[in-house]
């Protein structure tokens, strides 16, 4: 089943909610919407659910226009960050509304609940009400729901992201589980890159009503097709420099600089934009090509097994993301080695050279 | 000082439940010993007050009246308000926020205003002492505070809940009805109550739209004498009588009430 929104755009009011966006969704793996909040995730999956008529485009899925289809006629179920369940149902009843209302046999609707229950671990709880439960619970019994009544096309818009750090990590090693064996094609909009990376799949990077790059999630991870994409696709937040380009060099300041790639070779001299993840700053030396920088330390949060460092070198404020615990004394001036193979460069306008 | 705690709400309780046991007590005094010396409770104890009540068409017709005037309005006033109430929460529209205060500055002019106006109308389409021109004078007030009270209620509820229930492939009202309605119970048992206890309570409109046919208790009880000289007795008994309807439906919303204050809509 391919889901596909052709020259979609969305208004309300004078606004401009999501500018024209033509995507074709991966009918395997999870789709992953990654972007900030009111980056237009959640009108995004109102409009592939007929919850929201676009203002112009079209919706394509599984090769039929279903622009004007309401949503009762559509096989799509969604699941909320939050925990959105009937108050007045039992858990059961929960499970089985979509299937009661589609009016299947008594029986087959019993077979059906009980299974994707025992699948969710909600057996134990199905003569409860949501608010008899804990967030997990309610949200696996959501997605219960979602998953009992074989829907085309799954909406998950932030299912993880109000659960604690326990029952998050739990749930997110289930999910893909859950839809390995479905036909369907299933959009999961989160605002962390982390667990969009843990996901895999496709990913759609959103800014401010734009989709920035579509495409295998690795590679939008890797090859981001310009900054703005980058800034999102990166925890912490990627550093950013300006850079300039004189000769066969590349320059940041004075005491940094480090010989131009081959992809860059070419290019006329001149200002550049730098980008690299903090995991590629490091106060150890790791990688054959590593430039040196020198940084005085503003904020040290070592965990127990990585170290945080931001510190500042002239104007820019750069962040070191680096496994292990280092005696780094705030205040203090410290050298980190900048990975320079991994580095990506971008035109003054954001676009990434060699995209 | 803490075994004395107990002092201060057994004080504040008893000032406030001294007005009703003095009501409750005279109930059962018959009208002489309530003109004569000054006593705290019946020392002739008697009935005769409340079998009057309940065996005199005039009194007992007072209360029926009372009750169905009420029970009709609190009807029309919920089931007019609730699809008001969904629109005010659910939808943006042209002039919303002003229309939702309009609805409040309703129950800001006193009930005297609208009297005359309703007189006259009521009686041009002979809607004069009949319990739906009661019923239906009070949803002038009513109708207001119950969209208030129940847009509180609906707003409560994440618009997230009336999404899924389409997603999953609910009709609107089958969702409204089935789920939506049953959500927001407390909310409508509140809303009940407030415009069954407000029209209970309204006196001015009742009297005034009302002759013989559809004549409130509240009306009969004013009358404090008649052709036998002062009935204070009886005139209690009503009194008594006219609480017990009230707080039998507090009894029953209690939990909801408390919900509604936390809400911060009653």
């Amino acid at each position: 089943m391919t889901l596909e929104l052709r020259n979609v755009i969305k208004r309300v009011g004078a606004d401009t909610h999501i500018h024209e966006t033509r995507v074709r969704f991966a009918e395997t793996g999870f789709n992953i919407l990654l972007g900030t909040t009111l980056a237009g995730k959640t009108t995004l999956l109102e409009l592939m659910a007929g919850l929201t008529p676009p203002s112009a485009g079209e919706i394509w899925f599984d090769g039929k226009n279903v622009t004007g289809v309401p949503v009762q006629k559509r096989n799509v179920s969604m699941v909320y960050q939050q925990f959105i369940n009937y108050p007045n149902l039992t858990v059961y009843e929960n499970i089985a509304s979509p299937l009661r209302v589609a009016g299947l046999a008594r029986a087959g609707i019993d077979n059906r609940v009980r299974r994707i229950a025992e699948l969710l671990r909600l057996t134990p709880l199905l003569a409860r009400r949501p608010a008899e439960l804990s967030g997990g619970q309610q949200q696996r019994t959501a997605l219960a729901r979602a998953l009992v009544k074989d829907a085309d096309l799954v909406l998950l818009d932030e299912p993880l992201a109000n659960l604690d750090f326990k029952l998050r990590e739990e749930l997110r090693d289930e999910l893909p589980k859950l839809f390995a064996d479905r036909r369907c094609t299933v959009v999961f909009a989160t605002s962390d890159p982390v667990e969009a990376l843990l996901l895999g799949g496709h990913t759609a990077t959103i800014h401010a009503g734009r989709i920035t790059q579509f495409g295998p999630t690795p590679e939008v991870y890797r090859q981001p097709a310009d900054l703005l994409t980058a800034q999102i696709f990166s925890h912490p937040p990627i550093n950013i420099a300006p850079i300039v380009k004189a000769g066969d060099a590349m320059v940041v300041s004075d005491a940094v600089r480090w010989p131009a790639p081959a992809a860059l070779r070419r290019l006329s001299d001149g200002p550049y934009v730098l980008g690299i993840r903090p995991h590629h700053v490091s106060p150890l030396r790791n990688g054959h090509q590593a430039a040196q920088i020198e940084g005085r330390v503003q904020i040290a949060e070592l965990s127990g097994s990585e170290s945080v460092i931001h510190f500042a070198h002239g104007k820019l404020s750069w962040v070191s993301h680096s496994p292990g615990v280092h005696p780094i004394e705030v205040g203090g001036t410290t050298r980190f080695y900048v990975e320079t193979e991994r580095c990506l460069y971008f035109t003054a306008d954001g676009a990434r050279i060699g995209a | 000082m803490k075994r004395l705690s107990w002092l201060v709400p057994f004080l504040y309780v008893l000032f406030l439940l001294l007005p009703i046991y003095w009501l409750v007590s005279m109930s059962f005094k018959t009208t002489n010993e309530i003109l004569g010396a000054f006593s705290p409770w019946p020392r002739t104890f008697t009935f005769d007050n409340y079998i009057k009540i309940f065996t005199d068409r005039t009194w007992y017709s007072g209360y029926i009246n009372s009750l169905i005037y009420t029970t009709v309005n609190t009807v029309i006033s919920v089931v007019v308000a609730l699809p008001a109430a969904y629109a005010f929460s659910r939808y943006r529209f042209v002039g919303d926020k002003h229309l939702f205060f309009w609805l409040l500055t309703n129950r800001m002019a006193p009930a005297a205003v609208f009297a005359l106006p309703f007189f006259q109308l009521y009686s041009a389409i002979e809607l004069f002492d009949t319990h739906i021109a009661v019923a239906l004078a009070h949803c002038l007030f009513n109708i207001p505070l119950a969209v208030w009270i129940l847009e509180g209620f609906m707003s409560a509820v994440p618009r997230q809940l009336d999404e899924t229930a389409y997603i999953d492939g609910y009709r609107f009202w089958r969702f409204f009805l089935r789920i939506f309605l049953p959500t927001i119970a407390a909310g409508v048992g509140v809303t009940a109550f407030f415009c069954f206890m407000f029209s209970w309570v309204e006196l001015l409109l009742a009297k005034t739209l009302t002759s013989v046919a559809a004549k409130p208790i509240a009306a009969t009880m004013t009358r404090t004498a008649s052709s036998s000289g002062y009935e204070l007795g009886l005139l209690a008994a009503a009194g008594t009588l006219t609480i017990v309807p009230g707080a039998f439906v507090i009894y029953f919303v209690r939990n909801y009430i408390a919900k509604g204050f936390a809400l911060g809509r009653v």
